[in-house]
């Protein structure tokens, strides 16, 4: 493989994981889903760069299913919801913004060190992509855990699945049924976090995954 | 001979970097002006100021030290040799093997320290925020700048400017987003050093949000004029370290003859032009934070050149 294709597909893979920096970033909820709607802009062209590189034409049909539903269909869709909840307002993180990104950037370190030693003999490719793809699930992960907001755990949620994604991609010779019951299973829990979104805004009237605490009593 | 031209050619460095300084200030100025439909002042009009300055006499405070008379002029001379350390319209200059990155951000953190000192050292409030909220910027500013540096130097295997700005300027580079980020980052570092606007305006002189203008605002007369010249002067040395690093297509080699160095040094104006245009159109183009934002935008610069030394680290192991 030339350096330039290397180079392209390095590039678009650590674009990936800024742009899940980004979203981490973000404190709005509107501005969040912006930023995942590029996410999956930014998987998509980094699926069909793969394609392109491996000379795997089903990673195309991938590519498409991510631009399609990830940075189209699921951002108008989580668009509607919010203005349906009303809750167009700022995100309530559990820790600071400048915690978050030093957790998010040991996250990244770590995945690169993890990654980086238990796969010496793949080639560099997909070395580096499942470095890559392993730090955007962590990160989304991360996006989980510090978000209180239930539309912003969704967010997370979607993002750790380009991730997989992206792992599903650099490896070579993945069938394209798997790559296809990943999305659609991804798919099938974004319909029901969505039903369960507005059951829980039936119950409280918010959507504050701390409700949930309380109501368990697990807090005060 | 070669002493003798080297020695030339260096000389010309450091003086077009202290003729050119107030000139790309006044040129940003004139810009921003033309952009907000004033018609601005003149394009000398730095000059003027300094000169007026210069011949006024000083007034100082009773409680004032020796160190406050001191500062301006090692605050100067601590950002007049970082600035002509960097390569402008040549590499290989006669300096070359000092112009270590590293260096110039000591000289510059020495610089801003003894600025810092100055501030307090009267002891009026404003010295003391001015004072106390640089040094909160320079706190986040320095770790991304050096971090920014640390991944650029990785790339390049170099910190020394003249090989990293050869090494840039070569095929060897490739397409890499490390650089990208580390572009970014030094952008943003640049804008909070040189108190531009998103994080301080030095044109205004509101409490709530000075910063640079607190920590002067006891100096007058020659001092003063001391000051904004390094002001001044470290606009120019970001700028020509970004045009140097990210931009280094037709900067003169080392054994370049004089032909070739002016065609370097018109280059270079011309990416000093651009670079002065961009920044004028941002900075119209945004307000300014509160302070306490300041923190998440300068954290942003250290976040990408944290990400970009660790995306250097995956291409590199490969």
């Amino acid at each position: 493989m030339s350096s330039l294709q290397f180079d392209i597909a390095h590039l678009l893979a650590g674009s990936l994981v800024l742009a899940s920096f980004m979203m981490l970033y973000q404190d709005r909820l509107y501005a969040l889903l912006n930023v995942y709607a590029l996410h999956a802009g930014v998987l998509a062209l980094s699926v069909a760069w793969q394609a392109y590189v491996q000379h795997a034409p089903h990673l195309y049909v991938t590519a498409l299913i991510a631009l399609v539903f990830k940075a189209i269909i699921i951002p108008v869709a989580l668009h509607r919801i919010i203005k349906r909840l009303g809750i167009h307002r700022e995100i309530e993180n559990v820790i600071g913004i400048g915690l978050t990104m030093m957790a998010g950037i040991g996250l990244v370190a770590l995945s690169m060190v993890v990654m980086l030693r238990v796969t010496p003999s793949a080639d560099a490719l997909a070395r580096e992509d499942l470095a890559f793809a392993l730090s955007v699930v962590l990160l989304g992960l991360l996006i989980m855990v510090t978000r209180r907001n239930a539309v912003s755990q969704v967010v997370g949620f979607m993002s750790l699945e380009n991730g997989l994604v992206l792992a599903a991609t650099g490896a070579k010779g993945m069938p394209l049924v798997v790559e296809i019951s990943v999305a659609f299973s991804v798919l099938i829990a974004f319909i029901v976090i969505g039903v369960f979104l507005f059951r829980i805004r039936e119950r409280f009237d918010s959507v504050d995954v701390q409700e949930l605490d309380r109501f368990r009593g697990e807090r005060r | 001979m070669t002493a003798l031209s080297d020695i030339l050619s260096q000389g010309a460095q450091m003086s077009l970097v202290l003729g050119g300084a107030p000139l790309l200030t006044g040129f940003v100025r004139k810009v921003k002006a033309r952009l907000l439909r004033r018609r601005g002042p003149p394009l000398l009009q730095p000059y003027r100021d300094l000169i007026r300055l210069m011949r006024k006499d000083v007034v100082l405070a009773d409680n004032a030290s020796w160190l406050f008379r001191v500062i301006p002029y090692l605050i100067f001379a601590g950002t007049w040799v970082a600035a002509s350390l960097v390569p402008t319209f040549g590499n290989g200059l006669l300096f070359s093997w000092t112009a270590d990155l590293i260096a110039i951000i000591a000289l510059l953190g020495s610089a801003r320290f003894f600025q810092a000192l100055a501030g307090m050292d009267v002891g009026t409030a404003f010295g003391g925020i001015g004072s106390s909220r640089e040094g909160m910027i320079a706190s986040l500013a320095e770790p991304a700048m050096l971090i920014t540096v640390f991944s650029v130097a990785m790339i390049a295997g170099s910190t020394q400017l003249s090989n990293v700005a050869e090494f840039m300027g070569s095929d060897a580079v490739g397409l890499r987003v490390s650089l990208g980020m580390a572009f970014v980052a030094l952008t943003i570092v640049a804008l909070a050093e040189n108190a531009r606007i998103p994080v301080d305006n030095p044109a205004t002189h509101l409490e709530l949000t000075m910063v640079h203008e607190a920590m002067v605002l006891e100096y007058s007369g020659r001092h003063l004029a001391l000051i904004d010249l390094s002001s001044q002067l470290k606009l120019l040395l970001y700028v020509s370290l970004i045009a140097c690093v990210f931009l280094p297509w037709g900067t003169a080699t080392a054994d370049a003859g004089a032909g070739r160095l002016a065609f370097g040094a018109l280059l270079y104006f011309g990416k000093l032009t651009v670079l002065g245009f961009l920044l004028a159109v941002f900075e119209t183009s945004i307000a300014k934070m509160r302070v306490f934002r300041i923190p998440e935008f300068l954290g942003a610069a250290l976040m990408l050149a944290l990400l970009a030394t660790l995306l250097r680290f995956v291409s590199g192991s490969l």
